[in-house]
């Protein structure tokens, strides 16, 4: 017995698996940093005094250690109108979101459901065809909707895929049998929804939330092609028109020394890296916490629907 | 309960294809989609034979292919090397900090791109001007465009991607690997003949999703990508439906809506044939 117990051991460590492990540790080292070093990059520079950042003297550290970056930040009253708008269009959009999707993948969810197959085809079909760009633009445009909130929240509002990870969930964590006593109980449809089915999809909610929250905070294109008001524009197309099209609105800025900082060439170049910052921090807050889920999520949708 | 979302499927999914019409006529703002006189394949023949044609395609197609081929390697490969790391501290951060890219918004994620390759201060030409190199234009040269597109969305997505193939590597069944242990194959040999197989038809429904987007590729990042220098290799039919159809001063709708028909049909096509294809090879299949 203690001999073949031994045995068992050596072949367990044997010489290769020893050069594995250590070879397996080493690429996920080198992994590591090379998806970390553009990101402490960026925060390295957004500390760092404009001067060292043109020289290109910043790589993993802040050189000159400085906030004037943040200061512009602070004082530039467009990024904080967008900070608003986009909160109000996450916050508004992804609760649109998530209730449409629970209404649709519920019912999906449930074998008893009069025409199931062909209203399922009729929803994924939307996912291999669509009317493409100019005719979604027409209708926005003909529904009177361009420049309002709507038209960021409506064209988007029911993802098929969600449904479909939603559909799975429900099908898989709620035992038929709870509907059937809830039903012996005289419970209706919209009642066992909301008691029993809602309570009990609290994970799968955050999953939801967390996805149409990302796509809401992140969206530029559609409110690129729908809003035209500056007071109704969206964190990230600010960020465009400073971060790509390198353009600065002075009568933004309230302080006259910022004004005066900002003509520089490099203070701009500076700006930007604080920016990157104060955009993405929330997001990336907001991940590291519902990082258990999100995991989960995915692996959800992995499931064949 | 099924009402009202199917009701705003119809509405915002099946209408617009109803609208898809415009792409047989000559839309005119005056008389709307209705009255407008039908011109047939008009608008199709045109395209096709636009110097532009092969150009967009080429662009398109290469830029997916590219990123469709090569894309799925990385994850496949951090899937393994997260499920074999010992240890548990270091396994946890390396998913936090690869999953964590993908929060980026495309916006921000470009310009990440355009601070980080440009010519003067970016840390890759400061590294390359101490090492006694030629500084690299990344930015501007159109033959560099498609490999920066393909190479920093593998850097943002990587993490994310391999969340799905690192579920199905737990799902493999233990005993396979006690027994294989108990026969003295090593770490490598289990991957090879084990995990990688057991795998494999997330893979190849993953593929058969991705073939199905061949002909649209990323709007959003390439679009903001795209600058005068690198329109070469970086304009693609996405980018060009928006830019004659809705970014120009004179309201032309038909002709990129038969461009955007043209797209979707030919990816509804591949989806379609591919998924017969793996069916037929491999009996995986996405219905």
């Amino acid at each position: 017995m203690v001999k073949y117990h031994s045995r068992v051991n050596r072949i367990r460590i044997n010489k290769s698996d020893k050069v594995f492990d250590v070879l397996i540790t080493l690429i996920a080292i080198t992994g590591l940093l090379i998806v970390l070093y553009p990101l402490m990059h960026v925060v390295a520079c957004s500390f760092s005094s404009a001067k060292a950042v043109q020289s290109g003297r910043v790589s993993f550290y802040p050189v000159d250690f400085s906030t004037q970056a943040y200061e512009v930040v602070f004082d530039y009253k467009d990024i904080w109108i967008g900070y608003l708008n986009t909160i109000m269009y996450t916050v508004v959009g992804t609760t649109l979101n998530v209730v449409f999707t629970i209404l649709a993948a519920y019912p999906f969810s449930r074998k008893d459901l009069i025409g199931r197959g062909i209203i399922m085809k009729i929803y994924v079909f939307t996912m291999l065809f669509s009317g493409g760009l100019i005719p979604s633009y027409l209708l926005v445009k003909n529904l009177h909707l361009l420049n309002t909130s709507w038209s960021l929240w409506l064209p988007g509002l029911l993802s098929v895929y969600n449904v479909i990870v939603m559909k799975t969930y429900y099908q898989t964590t709620i035992p038929n049998e709870l509907l059937e006593s809830a039903q012996i109980d005289g419970c209706s449809n919209r009642r066992f929804l909301w008691s029993v089915v809602i309570p009990l999809s609290g994970a799968i909610i955050a999953v939801m939330v967390l996805f149409y929250g990302i796509g809401h905070w992140n969206n530029y294109f559609s409110a690129m092609l729908y809003i035209t008001d500056k007071s109704k524009y969206p964190l990230q197309l600010f960020l465009r028109e400073i971060l790509i099209a390198n353009t600065v609105d002075y009568t933004s800025l309230s302080g006259s020394e910022i004004k005066e900082l900002l003509k520089k060439q490099e203070m701009k170049l500076l700006l930007k890296y604080s920016l990157i910052v104060v955009s993405s921090f929330p997001m990336l807050c907001i991940y590291s916490f519902v990082q258990k889920y999100f995991v989960k999520g995915v692996m959800i949708g992995s499931l064949k629907g | 309960m099924l009402f009202f979302p199917t009701v705003y499927i119809i509405i915002f999914k099946y209408i617009p294809m109803y609208g898809l019409q415009i792409a047989f006529k000559d839309y005119n703002l005056f008389e709307g989609m209705f009255g407008s006189p039908w011109v047939g394949f008009k608008h199709f023949n045109q395209f096709f034979q636009s110097t532009e044609f092969w150009r967009l395609v080429g662009n398109t197609l290469s830029l997916s292919i590219y990123s469709i081929f090569v894309g799925p390697i990385l994850p496949i490969f951090l899937a393994i090397v997260l499920n074999y790391l010992i240890n548990n501290k270091l396994k946890k951060t390396l998913q936090m900090v690869t999953y964590a890219p993908y929060f980026i918004s495309t916006v921000v994620m470009v310009s990440i791109i355009n601070q980080f390759f440009a010519i003067d201060f970016g840390p890759i030409n400061v590294m390359l001007k101490k090492m006694g190199l030629a500084q690299i234009d990344f930015l501007s040269n159109p033959d560099l465009f498609p490999h920066l597109y393909v190479w920093t969305g593998i850097w943002q997505y990587t993490g994310f991607n391999s969340i799905i193939y690192l579920a199905s590597l737990t799902g493999v069944d233990p005993t396979l690997h006690e027994a294989a242990i108990v026969d003295g194959a090593s770490k490598l040999k289990r991957i090879w003949h084990i995990d990688l197989p057991s795998i494999q038809s997330t893979i190849i429904i993953l593929m058969i999703m991705s073939v199905g987007s061949i002909m649209s590729t990323g709007f959003e990042k390439i679009y903001l990508m795209q600058n005068n220098l690198n329109l070469r290799t970086s304009e693609v039919i996405d980018t060009y439906v928006y830019k004659i159809g809705l970014a120009s001063p004179i309201a032309n709708y038909s002709f990129p809506t038969a461009i955007g028909l043209f797209q979707s049909v030919i990816g509804l096509l591949l989806i379609v044939i591919v998924n017969k294809i793996a069916q037929k090879v491999s009996e995986v299949s996405l219905w």
